[in-house]
């Protein structure tokens, strides 16, 4: 036994799967004991805010400044002001005001704003151009010229008597910056927020600890079930095995994944928690176990040792388990770990078509891939709704089914490279 | 004197483990097979007869590894060639091998035909399919099989029918060698005796010019070969013709060995078979001096201390031993 | 000298037929046998003739599909497991693959100590059983002492046979089927297992069956020869009638196509 265990250690392959697996566990185990937050707590109004670290703007007035003389300070905050729609309607006005399309160059803030400032007139009239559209540009204008002012921003609180803007006296010049580590209120969000402004990665840490224990569940339920059924159709053979056979094959007939649906779908909203889930999906995937333990016990159960162990006056139950049940043990291992990692996908797949286990008390992987896709974040572009879950369930798969090839090499010392 | 086919000098292979311990299965093994002669190696398992047959044909694979040694097939030396090189020109032509498990070696989808045509095809392009039909034929013919053989499949073949079959197909190009391991002994007697009768009718018709037969199973050996060389350890302790090796061996396990045969044959149950006690060293670490020291009866205190070679005698005997041919037949005479 | 002779084990009509319908196959034929007390009968077939599936209903592992077998004159009933414990305390087996026939997770003590607990001794002190597990190896020539907490794969095949030799002396029954025991193992120790076997029935007085297809081995080692084609035997009598001089087309066959060593082997009857 102990041997085993060193020669599997030995496998790459094993490693590195059992490493990203470990990593990952450890980071479920971890997480949720620095930070304290509820996965499902909305922290942002409005959807899909963009990974990065959130100062509170009001506490940003109250921190002490500091003046930093940074180089193009001015014009990184006018090339990030300007979006890219203005930058076009820029050049759009600039080409029908007669300048030659390519020396302009809208990549060039700088360039820009020069060409802007020497060509723009508000009273030009240019063919075509719509009432409103006149309108946004004077606006465009206007902010341009906010942008391009060199003053500060006066601060004035409001009167709670008379509703007048008294000033306070501050005044934020341009120069001015605050030291992160002295706002009141920062928040970090590493991945963004989702549709109903959760916590991505928050969310993605129990979602993941939630869909691993889906896994572990349904796996351990269709293996055991697969397990024993093999072993007993495949020992006892006869009318039992006939009987377990029988319904071994009407499983293998009906797709798992519909039964899976219907299953699902019967049992009703309200009931679906994560582990009925689970159990739903276990009960669905033992019958590639039950196939595979019944043909390796069939072969077992004309080995010699078995017959010998009989000739001792051993009982059933005693061969069974010491007798066969150690010889396809490392096989049932091996299947439990696919097992483990097909229920996650399961879950996954049940969950993106709104099968999956009861929303607002947890989320699981396929609970946030259903969430993405609801609000459209790939066709919206937020990335971060989606890309990490589906790396999360990729990195778990991929680590299971490594882990899964490098026993197969120790076990079967025929696939060895 | 007649033209030597193969002739091996000295050759050492080893197996390299997957934790890089050595194994020399074969250890300064020498032979010589001369055109129209049979030889014969008699081992137990794990004596390195198989590895052996391996590293004759110079086609080496991990885990085996070429060691030292020089292989000479009709005055070709092919030791040190590329594999890929052996395989294309050495295998099939100047050697062929059959394995014990050849007959599950043919792939199941085809018929023997196309076998045939893959074999001739790989050595000599621009043969028309109907050629080689003929030559199959013919072939077949004097081998004694079946013609509609050749339309068949594997499966719809027996065991026996499969193995001969084959065997015929190995001897196709005419080989000079042809290494036969073990190719009867998962076979019931008879259809070991048809196999052993297409062996010998090859060698008697001469579809090959040499033949060397690996078997565990002395009776047969005895049958089919001209001379008999024992092997254990990886090293070869005895070495003589068929009559001078079962009847009259020199080297102590060489005798046990034959003392253990069991034929059907009158007075069989007024001998009392020969046991060795012990098992064959591990070849990961062999003993220092003579390998089979410890299993023998007349060992000797120096015999573990020092490195005993082949002694040769002439009409190419040889045993291993540091005890001369008279001292051991003395030593049997006394029990 | 033939009345004195008590009969161990005798099959009347026995047969075991696989399968149903079309792809019915009769692996043994209404075979009929008596085997004396004491005696070393050997069974010999080619594969597929039917005698391990012989072998296998003698030992109760398989249920015959029709006939009986008596034992000691009664008709056997194992009914039950405890029916066929007692059954197997008569009765055992060594198999051909010594490297199949130990539970390679279990140390080699256990399968010693099992035959001990079958014959009663399950409240022995753990001295005395040592001293039992001692004994019997030390019949084989084995030192219990350097087997103890070993495992079946750390022993050679030679080694692992020789242990079931020591099971048997444990368990001392009165018949012992060997199924090939010697056809996995080197020709060198062929002879010491085949030695301690004979020893081990002169010491108890059992009665041994071997299942074979080696013809050489069947007559080196039985008073009695049966010999097995698909499913029945065309031959039986004493070893030298039917090695040396056989009455059926089959057996003479079988005898000629063994390769010989004094006689000349006919290869020309292929």
């Amino acid at each position: 036994m102990k041997h085993i265990i060193q020669q599997v250690f030995h496998s790459g392959k094993f490693i590195v799967g059992f490493v990203i697996l470990a990593a990952v566990l450890l980071i479920v185990i971890v997480y949720p004991l620095l930070i304290k937050d509820a996965p499902l707590a909305i922290i942002g109004q409005g959807t899909f805010f963009p990974p990065g670290t959130y100062v509170n703007a009001y506490d940003s007035l109250g921190s002490p400044k500091y003046i930093l003389n940074l180089e193009h300070a001015a014009a990184k905050r006018i090339a990030s002001k300007l979006s890219d729609d203005d930058r076009l309607a820029m050049q759009e006005w600039l080409v029908a005001a007669g300048i030659p399309e390519n020396e302009i160059d809208i990549s060039n803030t700088e360039q820009l704003l020069r060409q802007w400032e020497n060509h723009y007139d508000p009273q030009t009239n240019i063919a075509g151009m719509t009432n409103a559209k006149r309108n946004y540009y004077i606006r465009l204008n206007a902010s341009l010229k906010g942008l391009l002012s060199t003053e500060g921003a006066i601060i004035a609180v409001k009167n709670a008597d008379t509703g007048a803007l008294e000033e306070t006296g501050d005044v934020v010049a341009q120069s001015d910056y605050v030291n992160i580590g002295q706002v009141a209120n920062v928040r970090r969000l590493p991945l963004g927020t989702d549709n109903f402004g959760r916590d991505v990665l928050t969310e993605l840490v129990a979602a993941t600890r939630v869909s691993l224990q889906i896994g572990f569940v349904a796996g351990i339920v269709a293996t055991l079930i697969g397990l024993t059924l093999g072993l007993l159709s495949g020992y006892i053979g006869g009318l039992v095995d006939d009987g377990i056979m029988f319904i071994t094959n009407l499983f293998t007939v009906i797709p798992s994944f519909v039964l899976l649906i219907l299953i699902s779908f019967s049992i009703g909203q309200e009931k679906r928690g994560a582990v009925t889930v689970a159990v739903v999906i276990g009960f669905t995937s033992w019958v590639w176990t039950a196939r595979a333990v019944r043909a390796q016990v069939i072969s077992l159960r004309n080995r010699d040792h078995v017959n010998l162990s009989k000739l001792s006056g051993h009982s059933l139950v005693y061969i069974i388990f010491a007798d066969i049940l150690p010889y396809v043990a490392s096989y049932v291992v091996m299947a439990l770990i696919l097992q483990i990692s097909s229920g996650i996908l399961a879950e996954a797949g049940l969950s993106i078509l709104g099968l999956g286990p009861k929303t607002t008390e947890v989320p699981t992987l396929g609970l946030m891939m259903n969430w993405a896709m609801i609000y459209q974040a790939p066709v919206l572009g937020k990335w971060w709704a989606y890309l990490p879950v589906l790396v999360t369930i990729a990195l778990i798969t991929f680590s299971m089914n490594l882990m899964n090839t490098g026993l197969d090499q120790v076990f079967n010392p025929a696939l060895r490279d | 004197m007649a033209k030597v086919m193969l002739e091996v000098k000295e050759l050492t292979t080893k197996y390299i483990t997957r934790f890089q311990e050595n194994i020399y299965a074969v250890d300064h093994v020498s032979l010589k097979v001369e055109e129209g002669k049979s030889l014969g190696i008699a081992g137990e398992s794990g004596c390195g007869k198989s590895t052996l047959a391996l590293s004759l044909m110079g086609y080496y694979f991990p885990p085996l590894h070429y060691t030292s040694g020089e292989i000479i097939i009709d005055g070709r030396n092919i030791s040190g060639m590329e594999p890929d090189d052996v395989r294309k020109s050495i295998l099939g032509k100047e050697i062929a091998y059959i394995p014990q498990s050849a007959m599950n070696a043919l792939n199941p989808t085809q018929k023997i035909i196309h076998f045939i045509e893959d074999v001739i095809h790989a050595h000599e392009s621009h043969v028309t399919k109907k050629e080689i039909y003929e030559r199959a034929r013919k072939l077949f013919e004097i081998l004694g099989l079946p013609e509609s053989t050749l339309q068949k499949y594997p499966v719809e073949l027996s065991g026996g029918m499969k193995q001969r079959t084959v065997i015929a197909i190995s001897v196709l190009l005419s080989p000079k060698v042809l290494i036969a391991d073990e190719p009867s002994s998962a076979l019931d007697v008879t259809t070991q005796k048809m196999v052993i009768k297409m062996l010998r009718d090859l060698m008697e018709k001469k579809l090959i010019k040499s033949m060397i037969f690996i078997t565990h199973e002395l009776p047969l050996l005895y049958n089919v070969t001209d001379d008999i060389m024992v092997m254990y350890a990886g090293q070869i302790v005895e070495k003589g013709t068929a009559e001078q090796v079962v009847f009259d061996s020199i080297h102590p396990y060489a005798r046990g060995l034959m003392g253990s045969i069991i034929v059907p044959e009158q007075g069989l149950r007024d001998v009392k078979l020969t046991a060795i006690p012990g098992v064959p060293p591990n070849l990961k670490n062999p003993p220092a001096g003579c390998q089979f020291a410890e299993r023998c009866q007349y060992v000797r205190p120096e015999c573990k201390a020092m490195s005993v070679n082949l002694r040769e005698l002439k009409g190419g005997r040889a045993y291993r031993c540091i005890l001369s041919e008279e001292e051991l037949r003395e030593a049997y005479q006394n029990g | 000298m033939a009345e004195e002779r008590k009969v161990c084990l005798r099959g009347s009509k026995l047969t075991k037929v696989f399968g149903l319908g079309r792809q019915k196959t009769v692996a043994v034929d209404h075979v009929d046998f008596s085997f004396y007390e004491g005696e070393i009968v050997s069974i010999v077939g080619e594969s597929g003739s039917g005698k391990t599936t012989l072998a296998k209903m003698l030992l109760g592992l398989l249920n015959p599909t029709e006939g009986e077998v008596y034992f000691q004159g009664k008709k056997r009933d194992i009914g039950t497991h405890k029916k066929k414990k007692e059954y197997w305390k008569n009765i055992q087996a060594i198999f051909q693959d010594p490297f199949s026939s130990y539970n390679i997770f279990h140390k080699i003590d256990s399968v010693l100590l099992d035959c001990i607990n079958m014959r009663g001794g399950r409240k022995f002190s753990h001295t005395k059983k040592v001293e039992m597990m001692t004994e019997a190896c030390g019949f084989v020539n084995l030192k219990f002492e350097e087997l103890t907490n070993k495992y079946p794969f750390e022993l050679s095949g030679g080694q692992m046979q020789r242990l079931m030799i020591a099971r048997i002396f444990l368990l001392k029954p009165k018949i012992l089927l060997a199924d090939e025991p010697t056809s996995m193992i080197d020709a060198c120790s062929r002879a010491t297992i085949l030695d301690m076997l004979m020893q081990l029935r002169k010491e108890i007085g059992m009665t041994i069956i071997f299942i074979t297809h080696d013809i050489g081995l069947a007559y080196y080692v039985s008073d009695s020869v049966y010999i097995m084609e698909h499913g029945k035997f065309v031959e039986s009598g004493t070893a030298d009638e039917v090695i040396l001089h056989p009455q059926e087309a089959y057996t003479q066959r079988l005898i000629n196509d063994v390769p010989k060593i004094y006689e000349e082997w006919d290869l020309s009857t292929v």
